[in-house]
């Protein structure tokens, strides 16, 4: 491990200040979303856990599909922050996971009358919430750091590679979730009083992800130095 | 040695050992009809009949068998150390990867080709020549089936929890091919035109072709000691 103790605590820093960046842009985003956005003709209140939902399920894509390009990076350059990094990001995938399966079923039983429902898209978020549950079962039942590092990102590749086979899913199937109308690259049919909210959702999702992969990735390398120090 | 020699010298090492104890063999088979015995028993047998029932229990059957198998493959290799003395043979590790798939791929459909039988005995479907289709859709998913379980198992042996670790990290990627695979027997059942079922044959054979080439890609860096 090369970066020195105080590196790491600068990285942690940077962290923290990008997640009270991020923080702070939420909280905005929401009253703004709460206070100042009108309702959804055709869903009402509900359809703002969309502002919650949508750039949850956005940050968990990025989160472990990052998982899939370090891991394919690691074989290439060997290094073993890449592997923390990959760690850091796939705990963060996890975290916006259970937001965005917490917050589906929530808006579901609103919309669908239902608390779950078997639709493609939310069976195969699941899917992938699990794929790295046992991602993080594997890791934590290896106890060499090597191993690790590389049974990480075989699975992390592996995972990333099943995700067309979601997306090939949700428009090969008959599906009850909205079809993803937002990200299509013709006009949105969202009004921009309802869409900007959502954009700006996502971004601070983004820099969420960041200032959290950030501090999660300092910690790793605290980890590893520590573990590096007792081993000699 | 070349690549197809030493892959078809493993598989058919692997085969012979499980050909003097039929153990795997044993043990899926067993193991796939109390699948289907409990089913048939958890089910409310007023509302929900054995032909309604029969393409589910058939797909659970397969992919759990399947895990059983695929738990064998490199525990026998962690007897006196074999693997090593594998890798230290002039053998590839992709060669190595393909001759424990191969030996896979055959103990699997060796159990599907005994326990697909059974399951029409036990779901009273007639014979007809439309069981030719459940078995080559049985087959493609078999091939789905085991090219990631092969690389997961060369993995999961490597902790202490093998047995438990291997169905964590493969039931996820079996449920694609096990959902193609079971919308193609629903419509091989039904007598539905090639048209209706050739999408999920093509989704199957393109999730096989991905995974295969995958696993042979990937487990070089899992054997790299």
């Amino acid at each position: 491990m090369t970066a020195d103790l105080h590196a790491i605590d600068r990285i942690m820093r940077r962290g923290r200040a990008i997640t009270v960046a991020g923080l702070l842009a939420l909280a905005g985003i929401y009253v703004l979303a709460l206070g100042f956005t009108p309702a959804e003709r055709s869903q009402g209140l509900a359809f703002k856990i969309l502002y919650v939902h949508a750039p949850a399920a956005w940050a968990m894509e990025m989160a472990f599909v990052l998982v899939g390009v370090v891991g394919v990076l690691y074989f290439w350059l060997q290094d073993a922050r890449l592997d923390i990094f990959a760690e850091a990001s796939a705990t963060v995938g996890m975290v916006f996971g259970a937001v965005l399966l917490i917050t589906g079923p929530i808006w579901g039983r609103t919309i669908w009358g239902a608390w779950w429902v078997w639709d493609p898209r939310l069976t195969f978020t699941l899917l992938l919430y699990l794929l790295f549950a046992g991602y993080f079962a594997l890791r934590s039942a290896l106890r060499d750091p090597v191993e690790r590092a590389r049974f990480g990102a075989v699975i992390g590749i592996m995972g990333t590679i099943l995700v067309p086979f979601i997306h090939l899913t949700v428009y090969l199937f008959n599906s009850q979730h909205p079809k993803p109308v937002i990200m299509a690259p013709q006009k949105s049919p969202l009004p921009w009083v309802l869409l900007e909210p959502l954009l700006l959702s996502f971004g601070a999702y983004t820099l969420l992800y960041i200032g959290f992969v950030t501090t999660r990735y300092g910690i790793g390398l605290k980890r590893a130095a520590t573990e590096a120090r007792d081993a000699e | 040695m070349s690549f197809s020699r030493a892959a078809v010298a493993i598989a058919a090492k692997d085969l012979r050992i499980e050909w003097r104890h039929r153990t795997a063999f044993a043990t899926a088979v067993l193991f796939a009809v109390l699948v289907q015995l409990v089913f048939v028993f958890s089910r409310d047998g007023a509302s929900v009949s054995l032909a309604a029932l029969a393409p589910t229990v058939l797909w659970v059957m397969l992919a759990l068998a399947t895990v059983v198998t695929l738990n064998r493959a490199f525990l026998l290799e962690r007897e006196n150390a074999a693997l090593e003395g594998i890798l230290l043979a002039p053998v590839g590790p992709s060669a190595l990867f393909w001759g424990k798939w191969l030996a896979n791929l055959v103990l699997v459909v060796v159990v599907e080709v005994v326990t697909i039988p059974l399951w029409m005995i036990f779901f009273n479907l007639e014979p007809h020549p439309r069981v030719f289709g459940v078995g080559a859709v049985a087959l493609l998913a078999a091939v789905g089936f085991t090219a990631p379980g092969t690389l997961f198992s060369a993995m999961a042996v490597r902790t202490r929890f093998a047995e438990l670790l291997l169905p964590v990290l493969l039931l996820p990627f079996l449920i694609p091919p096990l959902f193609f695979a079971s919308q193609a027997t629903v419509r091989i059942l039904a007598d539905a035109p090639m048209s209706e079922l050739s999408g999920w044959l093509r989704l199957l054979a393109l999730y096989d072709t991905v995974f295969l080439a995958l696993a042979t890609m990937l487990f070089p860096a899992v054997m790299d000691q």
